[in-house]
């Protein structure tokens, strides 16, 4: 049953199209990301949801109900924004009060409600502070108790990890999982961050120049990306021109390969391929069945992570293997095989 | 390491210093002696003594004050709207704003009687009301320029259009939005600009003595055409009167929420996170 449903929703700013045929359901409790390159539209989709803009066609329902004409402060919504902002004004209890008292709460349940609230974002001591007193990692999670302690229908965020920094960028990430679960609260994520969207989501829109280009499960966007774009904007590829020899084989980087995943494709044709560079190792693992002769051109030691880059007929390959403590680092020069399973080839589509 | 005095520096920085205060101590040496062989208050006295001073000194402040409030009426409003909803023309609008900067009162008040006098359709300078309206309006537009400025500084502080979202995805009304987030973030910007424009509508003497107006500019003016020492001591009490302005300016525009308005112990260090 679908909770928050976009119908065909189109935005345009003048001549400017930024948002196209945009179809979405969000289930109820249902945590969905929008990710995709700034300029993409995915802030525009939000902001419609929240009520600051209008589509210029097609229609949003929230739990059955037609608001796409309805103004942001009639919408039950909770928003997190970039920026935080907090009012400064107003000390960490106040700004988690002030949806409440807009809304008429009496006094004693207020208190209650907003001392819960501080109580969710381990921030209960800091309930005097006014905002300029506050990291920005403190801030962001007062914002984010001010947007839920009116018990919205809605969780709106945007991009509301980006100003911080990698650490707590993380743990805030976490916190926002915890809580949404917690809250069994309907959330739309809006990030340019794949990681972030790929780790905290239920399922992903990939956006692209104001569509949806795929919808699905972090683990279907990553490994079966449907256009060029997701596979491309999602994680890092090494792409091979490739041409189809038979229907059950695709010929590339000077090997036949068989692939009975992909029977559809017409003999002949040029394709693209790819593979993840973590799907690549420079020896052998179970389960490795195909190989392609390489020379080592350099490798970089990332910690938990050795990454080579390897000359594979004249075209240079990503390789990503997990550090052990009895790896040796690739030495340039050195001849390799770069081994992988016929189950990693992924076949791009021909669609941008 | 070591520094020589910056002697050549400083030698200016004190002739520079002393061509202001050298005729301030002046006057104020002077504004002490009109007891004959002694030093005291008398003028000073002689002025509050006076009827006429503390009558056009309460005409004054009264038509300052509805000049503050017109004033902030008229630009806050404006300077939101802008910001939020037409940015693109913010620089029309600032350029709009100091055009009473570039156009001299006195054009200003000869328009007005032009315009406004008796053949006027609108002849607000028949009456008395009328013309002490036409004088508030008069100094609204003299101190637009700082209203507006002060207003939009204090506007561009803070994310006046993340914030007014915010608000609306709370629940809150526009009017709301306004008066319980906007203003008290705006309000050290408008009491500073509340300021400037007391301190500018007082003395005023210009279109105040072309209207006709019973105030202390033209007071200040005649006096110091018939008297020796009180205006010494008027001009002394009033540059006291704009640097208590200031100071009190100062002490609005750096106050943080949450602090008393004047702290005397030293604030709490407290570590921003910037980010």
């Amino acid at each position: 049953m679908s909770f928050l449903t976009l119908k065909n929703i189109t935005k345009s700013f003048g001549p400017n199209t930024v948002v196209r045929d945009f179809d979405l359901n969000v289930a109820s409790g249902e945590f969905v990301s929008f990710l995709g390159p700034s300029g993409c539209g995915k802030t525009t989709v939000l902001r419609m949801i929240a009520g600051f803009e209008t589509p210029s066609s097609g229609s949003i329902h929230v739990g059955g109900m037609d608001v796409t004409a309805l103004p942001a402060s009639r919408r039950k919504i909770g928003m997190v924004f970039q920026a935080y902002a907090l009012f400064p004004n107003m000390s960490v209890r106040d700004n988690v009060a002030f949806g409440l008292k807009i809304a008429g709460m009496p006094r004693a349940e207020i208190d209650t409600r907003v001392a819960e609230m501080l109580d969710l974002i381990s921030l209960g001591s800091l309930a005097d502070r006014y905002p300029y007193q506050m990291s920005g990692g403190q801030q962001q999670r007062v914002a984010l108790a001010r947007a839920l302690a009116p018990r919205p229908n809605l969780l709106l965020l945007d991009e509301p990890l980006s100003a911080l920094d990698a650490q707590i960028r993380t743990s805030l990430r976490d916190d926002i999982r915890r809580i949404q679960q917690e809250l069994g609260i309907t959330t739309v994520f809006v990030t340019h961050d794949q990681e972030e969207a790929l780790s905290i989501s239920d399922r992903v829109v990939v956006m692209h120049k104001g569509r949806a280009d795929q919808i699905g499960t972090p683990a279907q966007i990553y490994n079966r990306p449907t256009t060029r774009f997701v596979a491309d904007f999602v994680g890092k590829l090494n792409t091979f021109e490739a041409r189809v020899e038979s229907p059950q084989s695709i010929f590339f980087a000077g090997q036949n390969i068989h692939d009975p995943r992909h029977t559809d494709l017409t003999p002949g044709a040029p394709i693209t391929v790819a593979l993840r560079p973590e799907a690549l190792s420079l020896r052998p693992r179970p389960g490795d069945d195909l190989s392609l002769p390489g020379r080592v051109l350099h490798s970089t030691f990332l910690g938990s992570v050795i990454r080579a880059q390897i000359d594979v007929a004249g075209q240079q390959v990503s390789v990503d293997m997990f550090n052990r403590a009895d790896a040796t680092l690739p030495v340039a020069g050195d001849m390799a095989e770069v081994w992988f399973t016929r189950g990693d080839v992924l076949v791009l589509p021909s669609v941008m | 390491m070591s520094r020589r005095f910056p002697l050549l520096s400083t030698l200016i920085a004190l002739a520079g210093a002393a061509f202001f205060i050298v005729p301030l101590i002046a006057t104020f040496n002077f504004s002490l002696r009109m007891k004959r062989g002694e030093l005291s208050f008398e003028a000073y006295r002689s002025v509050f003594d006076s009827d006429v001073f503390l009558g056009v000194l309460g005409f004054s402040a009264t038509a300052s004050l509805m000049a503050i409030l017109m004033g902030v009426l008229i630009v806050v409003p404006t300077a939101y709207w802008v910001r939020l909803r037409v940015p693109r023309a913010r620089p029309v609008i600032e350029f709009l704003s100091l055009m009473p900067l570039i156009i001299p009162p006195v054009v200003l008040v000869f328009g007005y009687v032009r315009l406004y006098g008796s053949s006027s359709i609108l002849p607000l300078t028949m009456t008395e009301a009328g013309t002490n309206v036409l004088l508030v309006i008069g100094y609204v537009v003299l101190s637009v320029p700082y209203m507006y400025r002060a207003v939009d500084n204090g506007m561009a502080a803070i994310d006046i259009a993340t914030l007014t979202e915010a608000a609306e995805s709370l629940g809150a009304s526009r009017l709301r939005t306004i008066v319980f987030v906007i203003f008290p973030n705006i309000r050290s910007a408008i009491v500073s600009g509340a300021f400037l424009t007391f301190s500018i509508s007082l003395g005023e003497f210009v279109i105040t003595s072309l209207l006709n107006r019973p105030a202390f500019g033209p007071y200040l003016v005649q006096m110091g055409q018939d008297f020796a020492y009180q205006p010494a001591a008027l001009a002394i009490m009033a540059f006291a009167f704009t640097w208590i302005c200031m100071v009190l300016m100062e002490a609005f525009a750096t106050r943080k929420p949450g602090q008393r308005l004047l702290q005397w112990r030293a604030p709490r260090s407290v570590t921003k996170a910037k980010s």
